[in-house]
């Protein structure tokens, strides 16, 4: 589904050079619901959005549902992103012009469909993660994890094939985080393919596999003990 | 796209009103300056006869000389002598021609309750009529026939068919002009060019519609003085003989030349013609003559105010400094909602995308300056009697086109204001902008 082969992403200023990926390998097969750890600055959320199309990177290969998008033009990442990539942000990012309907209406209309099937989408969607009937609040008006439900649900709305979720749960409580989580494991059964990046390691834990980036290079989690500790003790703590 | 586009625009909109008004006053200010200072400027620019005006063309041929012409810039002057008019219409050159002054006549009316009024009268030849495209609502202009027997026939205009004879056909029936019978041989229908290019000189180019036409001849025979300018290099004697033998300059021609080749003769004989006065002895200096068309006789003529191109150029100036506003404003507005913009390229939006939602949002703007614009280009119009003289400032209407042509001008304009806000906005990456929340 998502392969990175020897990817590099190096951010020029006229003095300086800095690699924010480096000889970055990664597989994501279709399915699996993966977990990417690291440090703050490791280059967790470069990788989240160069794999979700949003920035171009600087070295080496990146196939993405077997096609290789290096050298796609806007147009065709835009298509790209719009068709089969869904994103949750830990900001929400929401517009606040827009009622909970149309925000979960924006990638349907880049897609050009027609209204009939947009409600449907929509409405299905909202369902799904049980904010049906606040399809015309405001997002002042809904709480943080709702907020994010329906952010959620505007991923979902596009049907994708591949869920981006960076830090889903860091602007929320426990009680909302855990709320998020168990939706998007949820999503996760029914057969989607989800890339989480996340601080925090009980989360990590809930996915089937992570991958742990340090200095822009996925590591081994075998040789970072510190890490592994974190994960055994947070799957020892987490609710039955 | 267009309709969720402009929804999404009028929503952006209404959310900061101020912000809105501030960008539709600025527009709508500039457009209606430009637009009140254009109405005037586009009414004494106009062409008045655009489908013969490189056909028709004015002689000037220098009979006073390079002393006179000082202060001219070796300019010929701008009518010609009665002498130099007949020549001209005897040699007949040109496919059609006419010599012409204005004359004031006193109007007796054959019905006793109304009292004499006076109008003024062109004198010309028969060939004015379709030389100049003039319409008829009755019967025609005379003949070149009555024109050599000096007839006493006239052409009356609607207006003045209307006053006196209540509309009807006045073919045949008489109308008394300075104390003389004329019968009246066709009454035209509404012809008032403006600028009025066949006598820019009597005119500066607007007045009113002209009511009656009497043939040349006739007006000569009976001693006719214009009604227009009459200017001698010196004292051209006394009595009507001295005069129109003087090289006093009074009477306007105009020669109708279809073809290049015919206005490059016509040019040629005019020279001619003064070589050969220069040879009989009347002209001491070499052959200067002159032969311009319709725009080229309104450009020399300086039809066009000063005044209205300065205040069409300084309106512009206001318009750009209003439109530099709006840049800024619309740049304020777009770049604020940078995170919006990061959002939609994230959900598939692409850069053409994002330039049409903004570009559309600016046009909206437009509109509504629009509207603003031609409210207070009335309001212009109506006031414009304040800065040009009154002749000029009646040209100015808000007419269909003129209100076409605000509500483009503000939307255009809008849209252009608009290019480098929403080429900024388009530039926004999804990336840092999602990141940075």
């Amino acid at each position: 589904m998502l392969k990175m082969t020897h990817l590099s992403k190096v951010y020029r200023t006229e003095v300086v050079e800095t690699y924010a990926l480096r000889d970055f390998n990664i597989n994501v097969n279709e399915g699996e619901f993966v977990a990417v750890t690291g440090p703050s600055g490791s280059g967790k959320t470069t990788f989240l959005t160069i794999a979700g199309l949003l920035e171009t990177f600087t070295g080496g290969q990146y196939h993405l549902d077997g096609v290789e998008v290096s050298n796609l033009n806007d147009n065709e990442r835009s298509r790209i992103r719009n068709e089969k990539i869904g994103f949750i942000f830990q900001a929400f990012n929401l517009i606040p012009d827009l009622n909970v309907f149309d925000n979960v209406e924006v990638p349907l209309r880049y897609r050009g469909m027609k209204a009939a099937e947009r409600k449907e989408r929509i409405m299905d969607a909202l369902e799904r993660v049980g904010l049906a009937s606040r399809a015309k609040h405001y997002p002042a008006e809904l709480s943080g994890g709702q907020q994010q439900r329906v952010a959620i649900a505007r991923a979902l709305a596009g049907s994708p094939r591949l869920l981006l979720a960076d830090e889903p749960t860091g602007n929320l409580d426990t009680q909302m985080a855990r709320g998020v989580m168990e939706l998007l494991e949820e999503i996760h059964r029914e057969g989607a393919t989800i890339v989480m990046v996340t601080h925090d390691p009980e989360l990590a834990a809930r996915a089937q596999r992570n991958v742990h980036i340090i200095d822009g290079q996925v590591v081994d989690l075998a040789e970072d003990p510190r890490f592994h500790h974190a994960v055994h003790a947070a799957r020892n703590n987490a609710p039955a | 796209m267009f309709a969720y586009y402009l929804q999404l625009g009028l929503r952006s909109l209404r959310k900061n009103p101020l912000l809105t008004l501030l960008m539709v006053l600025a527009i709508g200010c500039g457009v209606a300056a430009s637009m009140t200072t254009y109405s005037v400027f586009r009414a004494t620019s106009n062409n008045p006869i655009p489908q013969k005006s490189s056909q028709l063309y004015v002689p000037q041929i220098d009979n006073w000389g390079p002393e006179a012409q000082q202060d001219n810039k070796g300019e010929p002057p701008n009518a010609i002598t009665y002498t130099d008019a007949i020549n001209l219409m005897r040699d007949k050159r040109a496919t059609r021609q006419t010599a012409l002054f204005p004359a004031a006549m006193s109007i007796v009316p054959a019905d006793p309750s109304m009292l004499p009024f006076r109008e003024t009268s062109y004198a010309w030849y028969a060939d004015a009529f379709p030389m100049f495209d003039i319409p008829f609502l009755y019967g025609h202009g005379w003949t070149a026939d009555e024109d050599a027997s000096h007839a006493a026939v006239a052409v009356i205009g609607k207006a003045l068919n209307d006053k006196l004879f209540d509309g009807a056909n006045s073919v045949g029936k008489n109308i008394n002009l300075n104390g003389r019978d004329y019968r009246i041989v066709g009454v035209s229908a509404k012809w008032n060019p403006e600028p009025v290019f066949y006598d820019v000189i009597n005119t500066n180019g607007f007045d009113d519609p002209i009511e009656v036409f009497i043939p040349f001849t006739r007006a000569v025979e009976v001693q006719t003085t214009t009604n227009g300018n009459n200017n001698c290099s010196k004292d051209p004697g006394k009595g009507w003989d001295a005069w129109i033998k003087s090289e006093c300059v009074w009477l306007g021609f105009w020669a109708e030349l279809p073809t290049t080749a015919q206005a490059d003769a016509y040019r040629q004989y005019l020279n001619g013609y003064a070589a050969e006065q220069q040879r009989s002895g009347r002209f001491h200096w070499a052959p200067n003559t002159r032969l311009r068309n319709v725009t080229e006789w309104l450009d020399y003529q300086k039809v066009v105010p000063q005044e209205a191109k300065v205040s069409l150029l300084v309106s512009l100036g206001f318009l750009l400094i209003c439109l530099v506003n709006t840049v800024g404003l619309l740049l304020a507005k777009f770049m604020k909602r940078a995170s919006e913009i990061g959002v939609r390229r994230a959900l598939g939006a692409t850069r053409k995308e994002i330039y049409l939602q903004f570009l559309i949002e600016a046009a909206a703007i437009g509109l509504a300056g629009g509207v603003v614009g031609l409210v207070l280009t009335g309001l212009g119009v109506m006031g414009i009697s304040l800065v040009f003289e009154p002749d000029i400032a009646k040209l100015a209407t808000l007419d269909a086109s003129l209100v076409l042509l605000t509500m483009l001008l503000a939307i255009l304009a809008t849209v252009l204001a608009a290019f480098y806000p929403t080429w900024r906005a388009a530039q926004v990456q999804p990336a840092w902008q999602l990141k940075s929340n």
